[in-house]
């Protein structure tokens, strides 16, 4: 417990002076100024390493596999060392009962103080027994390791939103973690993504350790660093959609030039995330950049919305598949054709008056 | 405009008063100069916003040659959200007139939903319009089915349009913004995200097209079967009357 960051760092045989360029990598990632370079390695020379339990619910161990690929190789080596991962079932040596005996284990020493990091989400359907762990439903779990963490953080699509599991009619009744009735009332912090960007999963884990405190979020709870802007914002093939230059097809020239996917049913417009910045696996790419439009995978739904390559999406709230231009569509020529009926009717009924009139001026 | 002037000078309390044409008919001045001119800033307006809109969901086809030397897409977004500022601003104006101007400018923003005599005259519009009644009521202002429809559809639609509209263009304008901070902050969560907020912007354009069609005919239809003047009265503000039986809505 009384053991630092920068002693475990020590312990494994990394420099001084690995450590300290560390730490202007992480004060760069996270968008500070150089100023804070020191104050993060003050934090980590002096405080103690935070106990983390990683639980795994319904979930496909994208995050996990997302989050040991960190580009930056320092930063995944320090960050998996000073995280004090005490808990995760996918990685750790433990198996069966000596696994779990590690959870009580932490929630009872370190109650209050360490981070629940929850990867994939609840189902409640059934009293939760579409996902059991170590013979028990895993929602009990979750809510046992809850009530005693200082913060959880919802790795993924999966426990911010629900994700695929989550998709229509929802069978498992597979929930997020921010809505599982009945646990603890402690902050959460979405990271969503299917899976989130390697970067930022170790970025707002570091944000915690050092500042102790959570990243600023914004109205549904991602960190603001992060999921401030849209992929679209920053997306290098913008000044192509700002001309008008679109790939109307997946092989015409246009593709092969590198334009805007935006009438593929790119998402990028729409979508929270820091893609289009930091990009994947050491910044190499992203999605857009290697020819396919974003599917926004770290939006709320974006599984129940229809095909990922229509630009208008289904609109489900009445309870049909549709988009906007088929709903509207329908409505206005429903109309158009109600108008001219309307208006026949409306000549026909002058023309028998007029014709009354007559006859009956003839008859006088 | 001077002859309308000069009659408004001559018109009694009531305010009603023997129409330039004579012939016994009588005319009222119902809509003012502001009305009038927010009437047609509107119908621009909402032309240039329905198109650019449609364009913006599926553009025009693609221009060749390089990126730089265009600008389609960004011209489009452009028209859209001027328009969409004059299309806000007008209706701002406007709530100001229903309360500076007569009160035929308050008419479509505080429909009478209490009154038993209101909804009469809407029981009585509809037989009007399905045929089952021969002759229509006389109103000086807007018939009651045009108030609810108005009300209901165009006011309370282009405020939708507005507050999506911005909190659309908030995203681009990024956090910090005005816009993000007054519109975008509290309507992307309610609309759940920002996909989901294009469409309901999308699915209302087409809700105003529909009341525009309806309006379109109704008024041309109107200035024919009714027993007031329609189109002559949004150009001038004078309603005049084919017959001089009173009329149904005398306050």
């Amino acid at each position: 417990m009384n053991e630092t960051f920068y002693d475990v760092m020590r312990r494994q045989g990394i420099t001084r002076r690995s450590f300290l360029k560390f730490c202007s990598l992480t004060a760069a990632s996270l968008g500070l100024s150089p100023a804070f370079a020191p104050k993060i390695a003050h934090a980590m020379e002096t405080k103690p390493r935070i106990p983390v339990l990683w639980l795994h619910g319904l979930e496909c161990t994208c995050c996990s596999e997302s989050f040991i690929r960190s580009g930056h190789p320092l930063a995944k080596d320090v960050i998996l060392s000073m995280l004090s991962l005490d808990y995760d079932d996918t990685i750790m040596a433990a198996a069966g009962h000596n696994a779990e005996a590690i959870v009580d284990e932490i929630v009872e020493k370190y109650k209050g103080n360490y981070i629940l990091a929850v990867e994939g989400n609840a189902p409640l359907g059934e009293d939760g027994m579409y996902c059991i762990i170590g013979g028990k439903p895993f929602v009990e779990q979750l809510k046992y390791a809850a009530e005693s963490c200082k913060a959880i953080i919802s790795w993924g699509s999966c426990a911010s939103w629900g994700c695929v599991q989550a998709a229509k009619p929802n069978p498992t009744r597979a929930t997020p973690t921010h809505k599982i009735p009945g646990l603890a009332d402690k902050p959460i912090i979405k990271v969503p993504g299917c899976p989130p960007i390697a970067e930022v999963m170790t970025a707002v884990v570091a944000y915690l350790l050092t500042f102790e405190k959570l990243p600023t979020l914004d109205r549904q709870g991602r960190p603001q660093m992060f999921y401030s802007q849209r992929i679209h914002d920053k997306c290098y093939r913008r000044p192509h959609f700002d001309a008008g230059q679109f790939v109307e097809h997946w092989d015409d020239e246009a593709a092969r030039q590198g334009h805007c996917l935006y009438k593929m049913g790119c998402k990028g417009p729409t979508t929270y995330n820091a893609c289009s910045t930091m990009r994947w696996n050491e910044g190499v790419s992203f999605p857009i950049q290697s020819g396919h439009g974003c599917i926004g995978c770290s939006e709320d739904g974006f599984w129940d919305k229809g095909g990922f390559y229509q630009r208008l999406t289904d609109i489900n709230d009445f309870g049909i598949e549709a988009n906007a231009d088929t709903v509207g569509g329908t409505a206005a020529t429903v109309v158009g054709v109600g108008i001219a009926a309307h208006a026949g009717l409306t000549a026909l009924n002058r023309s028998k008056k007029s014709g009354d009139k007559q006859t009956g001026a003839e008859q006088q | 405009m001077t002859e309308p002037t000069l009659i408004s000078n001559a018109v009694d309390a009531s305010g009603i008063k023997s129409s330039p044409e004579g012939e016994g008919a009588q005319a009222v001045y119902v809509y003012e100069k502001p009305v009038r001119l927010w009437h047609s800033l509107n119908a621009l307006v909402i032309v240039a916003l329905t198109v650019t809109g449609y364009l913006i969901a599926s553009p025009l086809a693609s221009v060749g040659g390089e990126a730089s030397d265009h600008f389609v897409m960004g011209y489009v977004r452009f028209l859209h959200f001027a328009a969409g500022y004059l299309l806000a601003i007008g209706l701002l104006f406007r709530a100001y007139w229903a309360y500076a101007g007569n009160e035929h400018a308050r008419q479509i923003f505080m429909p009478p939903l209490l009154s038993r005599e209101f909804w009469h005259g809407v029981g009585h519009e509809i037989l009007w319009y399905t045929f089952l009644v021969k002759e229509p009521k006389k109103y000086i202002g807007h018939n009651p089915l045009a108030v609810l429809s108005m009300h209901f559809v165009f006011v309370w639609g282009a405020l939708f349009m507005i507050v999506t509209g911005f909190a659309l263009y908030g995203e681009g304008t990024g956090q910090g913004s005005w816009q993000h901070a007054l519109f975008s902050s509290w309507v992307l969560p309610l609309f759940g995200d920002s996909q989901n907020l294009h469409s309901w912007h999308h699915l209302v354009m087409w809700l105003i097209v529909c009341f525009v069609l309806i309006h379109v005919y109704v008024a041309v239809r109107e200035d024919k079967l009714s027993r007031q003047s329609m189109l002559s009265t949004i150009v001038t503000g004078w309603r005049t009357f084919k017959d001089d039986k009173p009329v149904d809505d005398v306050h």
